[in-house]
């Protein structure tokens, strides 16, 4: 127990650090090899628009294409073959790739958007109008839909509906994560006190209320800690690999993707810079206080509501195998929340969003979506005395459960018992 | 002196009646024997005493203070349902139980270092609890029972699970803990040991006290005026009825019940006419048998 826990809480920050930097890694590997591309033109007029450079080396031959694949057969240079049959602007079907293994995307994105361009060009360059070529520059358009929000105080914030989104989200899922993980180890700690048969020598010491509620907020702290630690670690970590790792990727890839724009459109772009500042302005647009504390706040009250319910599950029966008549009906109204909350998050305001983050069941995963988008205050302090005195009425219920259920022996416990032990 | 005293103690669970106005007190500094059939109420009863269930109505008391935290923690309790946790080193287990019964680090640490040496289970201490055997882990759970010297102790079947060896170590060990000040309840289905060890005893059945008192004097009321009698040659009579008799290396031994109410003296008297008597003794019927005869339908 002790020892797995340790693993797990310096191993997942391992993990999601492997997450985040693998695939960026494996992208800076991609490019390492040099591309070798025979070209056979039959038009004689593109050998000035494919030129060879760090990454692609074009080859112009003169050759059937019979033999070019009989004469590299064997070859490992060879990566492929392009064929350009006949006049781009008149028949823009006539090139193809060929190749002995599947062509790349990147390959054949490349050279189409070479050959787009200059036909693109050579186009223009045929309705002999002066300055046409910075005309239709000018007149492109990339529209790129800023949202604001009107704060109380009549500020403006620049607001972004697709962070709003995926904040929600990832806090959503964590809490629900939380409750089922930890509930699940509430119910198993009690299970295993319970089979054991430690538990009647602890309460000759403490009331069993004190053992049930010491057990859920002990594990409480636990996911508290673990969850700050991977938080902590996970950054730290994909930082430290980032920047191992990072400075080729981030040069060679945004140089090249630079590179390309400058070749297409003749001047360079400013996008990565633009979005970094665009991404920053809106992140100051979220009040992440706020939305951690409300974070912290319905991560507690949905656990305690939910531990306390599977703690007396776990006191009913005997063996963790016996727990899932009684853990479905806990189980299911939190796959029901996750799924709420993804509908809710495309509509926040909506009656499905609005009532499942009324419900105590609900709310601590539908809420977190919704808090994002701002909600106004008095919903959220309905929806908060809601879940507080739903787990304090949960915690006292499961509590006369438990203290009956954990001196049980050998028993096969229907619904009908519980209700009663309810009522002792 | 009178330590534990449990007045009128009725408990219902949803349609049973599990104890049935329930009294008894217990001396202190002696050994008390709570007997009774399975489901009788035992458990039930110690339940209560140890405040881990609370009685409908009644009431007990320790040193004639009503129940609270204070007393329970002059309790040791031993239940029938025991165990420890399965993945605790015993060592720090034990310190932990001791820690809950309101011992300091220090006191813990002398106490199990002495039950330890005495039990000679010092190289448990490392061990994980499921490393040892049912027996072996059944010695921690008496010694994290007994190790905050509490006034008084509960053991609820302390001998099952025990093979003959410790579970004579263990009578033996209870005796001792008499012997140093303490007073010992204990729930038991061997009647043996409640000869060997118990002062007084109460016998629950269906939830109702049905004997209870001083075993020698229950032994004494329940005689059945029945006599072994150890002599040269066969005697007869008319005031007894012959039970049985058996003849070894020249000496007969012979049961028999007195019919009369006259005094032993008497009984005697006409025998020695007859023989020789080596022995004459009353045979006191065994818990064992009070006890079938008293929970008989």
């Amino acid at each position: 127990m002790k020892k797995s826990f340790i693993i797990l809480t310096f191993l997942t920050p391992l993990l999601f650090a492997g997450m985040i930097t693998v695939p960026l890694w494996l992208a800076s590997l991609k490019d390492n090899t040099k591309k070798h591309i025979y070209v056979i033109d039959r038009t004689n007029q593109y050998q000035k628009v494919l030129k060879s450079n760090e990454t692609y080396e074009f080859d112009f031959v003169d050759k059937p294409v019979n033999a070019v694949r009989n004469d590299n057969a064997d070859n490992k240079d060879f990566t492929a073959l392009l064929l350009i049959t006949d006049d781009l602007r008149k028949n823009s079907k006539a090139a193809t790739i060929y190749s002995q293994q599947q062509v790349n995307l990147e390959l054949k994105t490349y050279i189409s958007d070479i050959l787009s361009n200059y036909v693109e060009q050579q186009k223009l360059a045929a309705y002999n109008i002066p300055n046409l070529k910075q005309m239709v520059e000018n007149s492109k358009a990339d529209i790129n839909i800023e949202t604001i929000k009107w704060n109380k105080d009549g500020k403006e914030e620049v607001g972004s509906a697709e962070l709003a989104l995926i904040i929600g989200m990832i806090s959503a899922f964590v809490i629900y994560m939380f409750i089922v993980i930890y509930g699940a180890q509430v119910m198993a700690g009690v299970v295993q006190e319970k089979t054991s048969r430690i538990v009647e020598v602890i309460i000759s010491s403490v009331k069993p209320f004190e053992l049930m509620m010491g057990k859920i907020i002990g594990i409480a702290l636990v996911g508290l800690t673990q969850f700050l630690m991977w938080v902590v670690l996970t950054s730290i970590l994909s930082m430290a690999v980032g920047s191992i790792l990072g400075h080729g990727i981030d040069l060679n890839t945004l140089q090249q993707s630079n590179q390309i724009n400058m070749n297409m459109h003749g001047m360079p772009t400013d996008t990565a810079q633009g979005s970094i500042q665009h991404i920053y302005s809106m992140l100051s647009g979220f009040d992440f206080l706020k939305i951690s504390i409300f974070f912290v706040i319905y991560f507690l009250g949905g656990y305690l509501l939910y531990a306390s319910l599977f703690a007396a599950v776990g006191s009913a029966v005997d063996s963790e195998t016996d727990t899932q008549q009684f853990s479905l009906p806990l189980t299911l109204p939190i796959v029901f929340a996750i799924y709420a909350a993804i509908y809710s998050a495309q509509n926040p305001d909506g009656p499905l969003a609005l009532w499942c983050s009324m419900i105590p069941f609900t709310s601590p995963i539908v809420m977190m979506v919704r808090l994002p988008y701002g909600v106004p205050a008095w919903q959220i302090a309905i929806s908060l005395g809601i879940l507080v005195l739903s787990f304090i009425g949960t915690t006292w219920m499961a509590g006369k459960i438990y203290r009956t259920g954990i001196l049980m022996y050998g028993k096969k416990v229907t619904w009908k018992e519980l209700w009663k032990w309810l009522r002792y | 002196m009178i330590l534990l005293e449990v007045e009128n103690v009725v408990k219902q669970f949803a349609g049973h009646l599990a104890l049935d106005n329930v009294s008894l007190t217990v001396p202190e500094n002696s050994i008390y024997g709570l007997l009774g059939p399975n489901g009788a109420g035992k458990t039930t009863l110690i339940r209560i005493i140890n405040c881990i269930t609370a009685p409908d109505s009644g009431e007990v008391r320790l040193n004639g203070k009503k129940m609270t935290t204070a007393e329970v923690q002059q309790i040791g309790y031993l239940p029938e349902e025991r165990g420890l946790y399965k993945k605790m080193k015993v060592g720090e287990q034990a310190l932990y139980l001791a820690q809950l019964k309101g011992m300091s680090r220090q006191d813990a640490l002398k106490a199990l270092k002495y039950w330890f040496e005495k039990f000679e289970i010092q190289a448990w201490w490392d061990k994980k609890v499921e490393e040892l055997s049912k027996g072996m882990a059944q010695k921690v759970q008496f010694i994290t029972t007994i190790l905050h010297n509490p006034k008084l102790l509960i053991f609820d079947e302390p001998f099952s699970g025990f093979d003959p060896v410790n579970a004579d170590l263990m009578k033996r060990e209870i005796l001792e803990l008499r012997n140093n000040g303490a007073t010992i309840i204990f729930s038991t289905h061997n009647m043996g040991t409640v000869e060997d060890l118990c002062e007084n005893i109460s016998l629950v059945n269906q939830a109702k006290i049905v004997l209870q008192g001083n075993v020698a004097e229950i032994r004494a009321n329940h005689a059945t005026k029945t006599f072994l009698v150890r002599s040269e040659n066969s005697i007869t009579g008319n005031n007894f009825e012959l039970l049985s008799q058996t003849e070894k290396d020249g000496i007969f031994e012979t049961k028999i019940k007195k019919m009369n109410t006259g005094s032993n003296n008497l009984l005697l008297k006409e025998l020695i006419q007859q023989t020789e008597i080596h022995t004459f003794e009353e045979l006191l019927p065994g818990m064992n048998d009070i006890f079938i005869e008293t929970v008989k339908p």
